[in-house]
């Protein structure tokens, strides 16, 4: 194929895929066995330096926020990012230091709670490096064409633009219709954290609501761990398999961390805690302020489970599941600014 | 009956009036939302709303915070997936795709993505998230943005959506699905359309009581006016309170 033009983004996440059916076959156990450990063992475990990490979910919703505080927590370092709409959890693990080196479909901004001061300031002052840029489904399309387990997959978005300039993407011609084609190559993360409502010991797991694309990213995934808000019997899973998104045999490990999206939103379950997101955007608009939320949050409790005492307990999340269900109306501090 | 009216609630209600009933449009985040929201309560109950990250014709209840939440699936027809959205979208499914920009040049190239040299930026904005696949593959492209002259550039920084690229014929050229591109660019002081021609921004209708000096006051590049440029019409007190209903908290609106 003709080669037309070639974006100039760093390759990150690649592999052959001859390589990879070697890595899956020598790596990825199919024997159905109790996956269960504790956060802190999972992200000690799996997340080393220099390791290329995807958060399952979307913005902040389904967000495995447990597992980031840990990596924050455990002081990880040089992580690279897949910022397939990377907002809250990118914009902790770039302020937190954890993560210095990022891709990026959309990253440093909270919606329409307006932009991420800490990553924004990471990024401008080259603290954190955007290594290439993509659009959502040039992103979640790399993980399909991973998934599939071929090189790449042929699209005909970015064409033309920066956003195809800066990625790692290449322009063909398409040898069937004749036409300039994008060609997205596969993507396969090295560690994946997917956050569920249900799931069994062996990690099958289940997903309400739209499944974004975390259907392609946990068959991308080289290690996957599945933290979920309730463990259930296998027999739960068996009874409706049709909810299944992710099978056992994909999952490395298994941790129950309930409210573990939290201040993320759990769709049907709880709302966005926009208080606390709201603290966090204002905190971060200093490093001082930045390192005191992390002091108070994160290095200030033992785990998740102090720090949802610390948010405000059963109380906080009672409330949040009222604003989830339309039974209570949302308040948020940001809501002030916009007057 | 006319009523008082913010130039944000004017955006809203000019943009809604551009969606028909019985069409799709693919939402992007902010305004775009609670316009689609309001074409769907009022002239266009049959609007196919899809969302990105999988929500297909849902009855939004109240103004979602993100494109990827709960609301955007409630009650819809489906919850699904992105690649499934995307792909729809690639497939011709999508009439309409609805964006807000923070920079645009005359030809609609969006840059959400960096204000100064990418690599060593002045400024660093979200990236394109959804807004290049919407930009690239739905058939008619509206964007919602605010107008000002740091805002409406000669030349964008960095091209981060694809509007009509370096003109007529330059986007089939590039390899992007044929026949589509922007549409429609809506701001607080009027509503543009592009010439046939040159593919170029050109104004279609000022809102009540903007004056021509403010338009190109408002714009670093000459703005060309349609022969027939009209006024839009103010929101109805009707607009307003279902404005208020769907967005009680302001978060877009304002109070």
């Amino acid at each position: 194929m003709e080669i037309l033009a070639e974006g100039q983004g760093e390759l990150i996440g690649w592999h052959d895929p001859d390589e990879h059916r070697a890595w899956v076959r020598a790596n990825k156990s199919r024997d159905l066995k109790d996956k269960q450990v504790t956060l802190a063992e999972a992200v000690d475990r799996y997340i080393h330096e220099g390791a290329f990490i995807a958060m399952g979910g979307f913005g902040h919703i389904r967000l495995s926020m447990a597992a980031i505080y840990e990596m924050i927590r455990q002081r990880k370092r040089h992580l690279i990012m897949c910022g397939k709409t990377g907002v809250h959890d990118a914009d902790l693990l770039i302020a937190s230091g954890c993560v210095d080196r990022i891709e990026v479909a959309y990253a440093f901004g909270h919606e329409m709670r307006g932009l991420s001061p800490a990553s924004r300031r990471a990024v401008e002052t080259g603290q954190c490096e955007v290594i290439g840029e993509v659009s959502n489904a040039g992103h979640q399309w790399r993980f399909l064409a991973a998934m599939m387990g071929v090189p790449f997959i042929p699209t005909r978005n970015m064409l033309g633009t920066d956003t195809f300039r800066y990625s790692c993407a290449k322009t063909v011609r398409d040898p069937f219709s004749g036409k300039p084609i994008c060609l997205v190559p596969a993507s396969y993360p090295d560690v994946v954290f997917v956050h569920v409502p249900r799931c069994d010991k062996y990690g099958n797991a289940q997903i309400d609501g739209t499944l974004i694309e975390d259907f392609q990213l946990a068959r991308a995934a080289r290690r996957l761990i599945i933290t979920t808000e309730e463990i259930v019997p296998e027999s739960k899973i068996r009874d409706q398999p049709d909810r299944t998104a992710i099978p056992f045999f994909l999952v490395d490990a298994v941790v129950e961390v309930p409210y573990g999206s939290h201040p993320c939103q759990m769709p049907y379950l709880y709302f966005f805690d926009e208080e606390h997101i709201g603290e966090w955007l204002d905190m971060s608009k200093t490093p001082e302020g930045t390192e005191a939320y992390f002091d108070k949050y994160v290095h200030g409790v033992p785990d998740f489970e102090a720090y949802l005492e610390l948010v405000g307990g059963l109380r906080k999340v009672q409330y949040l599941k009222r604003v989830e269900q339309l039974r209570a109306p949302m308040t948020a501090p940001w809501l002030k600014r916009k007057g | 009956m006319e009523a008082d009216y913010t130039p944000t609630e004017l955006l809203a209600t000019v943009a809604s009036k551009l969606l028909e009933d019985g069409k799709s449009v693919f939402v992007g985040t902010g305004l775009p939302m609670i316009a689609a929201m309001l074409a769907q309560r009022s002239h266009a109950p049959n609007l196919l709303i899809i969302f990105e990250a999988g929500g297909i014709g849902p009855r939004v209840p109240v103004l979602p915070i993100s494109v990827g939440e709960s609301r955007t699936f409630h009650q819809a027809v489906a919850a699904s997936s992105m690649h499934d959205v995307m792909s729809l979208s690639q497939n011709g499914y999508l009439d309409y795709g609805f964006l807000g920009a923070a920079m645009i040049d005359p030809f609609a190239n969006i840059n959400t993505t960096v204000i100064g040299d990418h690599d060593h930026p002045r400024v660093r904005l979200p990236g394109s998230g959804g807004g290049n696949d919407v930009g690239s593959f739905c058939w008619r492209t509206i964007i919602m943005m605010r107008q000002e002259k740091r805002r409406f550039l000669r030349k964008v920084d960095f091209v981060t959506t694809p509007g009509y690229l370096s003109g007529p014929g330059a986007r089939e050229a590039a390899g992007l699905p044929a026949g589509c591109g922007p549409y429609r660019v809506i701001t607080q002081l009027g509503l543009y359309g592009f010439d046939e021609q040159t593919k170029q921004l050109e104004l279609l209708a000022m809102h009540p009581g903007v004056t021509m000096d403010q338009i190109q006051e408002n714009s670093e590049f000459e703005i060309k006016v349609h022969k027939d440029v009209g006024t839009t019409q103010p929101p109805t007190r009707e607009e307003l309170r279902l404005l208020h209903e769907i967005d009680p908290t302001g978060m877009a609106i304002g109070k």
